[in-house]
């Protein structure tokens, strides 16, 4: 059941993918990118991440691809236009360091894991239950990780300052 | 079990945002397809955190911090660019090229 429902999940996740890069208008990619990152959410969920999911949608469903439509609007690049496409030769080019990659990845992610450093089957749902979802990260990121996520809020600091910096017409 | 399902998804939407942006001329796009690769490495982190402990997860929320400060840093610039020169097209944009 549950890998019925991953893999529905994980076709649409690349069949919107796959539109996203062949589709011309841009706000078409952008909404069939919006249909890979709901899908994703839903896989996140599936695996035992229910907190990164909601983030998902939220955040990147929610925050960035609205940033990214603004943007597309705002330019005015909604309407048709010629195509953007590299000619055969980006194409092939294209295709083949794709399915490269592919190959390479495929092997790699085959490769099994070590059984020391695996955890014994469950233990995430076991945590999720005794601390909450939330809990099962929020221990480790102001614990473990607290150094870092400071970090990170100096830089979405200077990320701020930068976009308003870059963007202003006349400072 | 779902790991080797989810990796194989996370492998062939990450060389499809690779594909992308080979393929596209188009700023946005590109852009788009850089955040398509970031989601195939998040989706491959929570897959091995159900394994190997909720790190991973940790590592996703920093990847998706990081994910928001380069889209808005990256649209500011393509702003920028189109101010400047209304295009979006990379062919066009070769001020660098001596």
């Amino acid at each position: 059941m549950i890998q019925a429902v991953f893999w529905l999940f994980g076709a649409l996740a690349l069949l919107g993918g796959l539109m996203c890069i062949t589709r011309r208008s841009p706000v078409a990619s952008a909404l069939w990118l919006v249909q890979t990152l709901f899908s994703l959410a839903a896989i996140f969920v599936l695996l035992d991440a229910q907190f990164i999911a909601a983030l998902q949608v939220m955040v990147y469903a929610g925050a960035i691809m609205v940033l990214f439509l603004f943007v597309i609007m705002l330019l005015n690049l909604g309407r048709e236009s010629a195509t953007d496409m590299r000619g055969w030769a980006g194409r092939l080019v294209a295709l083949a360091l794709g399915l490269v990659l592919v190959t390479e990845l495929w092997v790699l992610v085959g490769s099994p894991l070590s059984g020391q450093i695996q955890l014994p089957a469950g233990t995430l749902n076991r945590v999720a239950q005794e601390q909450g979802v939330v809990g099962v990260i929020s221990d480790s990121l102001f614990r473990t990780y607290l150094v870092p996520f400071e970090v990170t809020s100096i830089l979405l600091l200077a990320a701020i300052v930068g976009a308003v910096v870059l963007a202003k017409r006349r400072l | 079990m779902l790991l080797g399902p989810a990796l194989a998804v996370s492998v062939i939407l990450f060389s499809l945002g690779v594909a992308g942006v080979l393929l596209r001329r188009n700023a946005i796009i590109i852009f788009m397809c850089v955040e398509l690769m970031l989601n195939a490495a998040n989706l491959a982190f929570v897959a091995l955190a159900q394994q190997l402990g909720p790190d991973g997860q940790v590592i996703v929320f920093f990847v998706m911090a990081v994910a928001a400060a380069e889209a808005a840093v990256g649209l500011a610039i393509v702003l920028a660019i189109y101010r400047h020169k209304p295009t979006l097209d990379v062919k066009d944009l070769n001020l660098l090229r001596g």
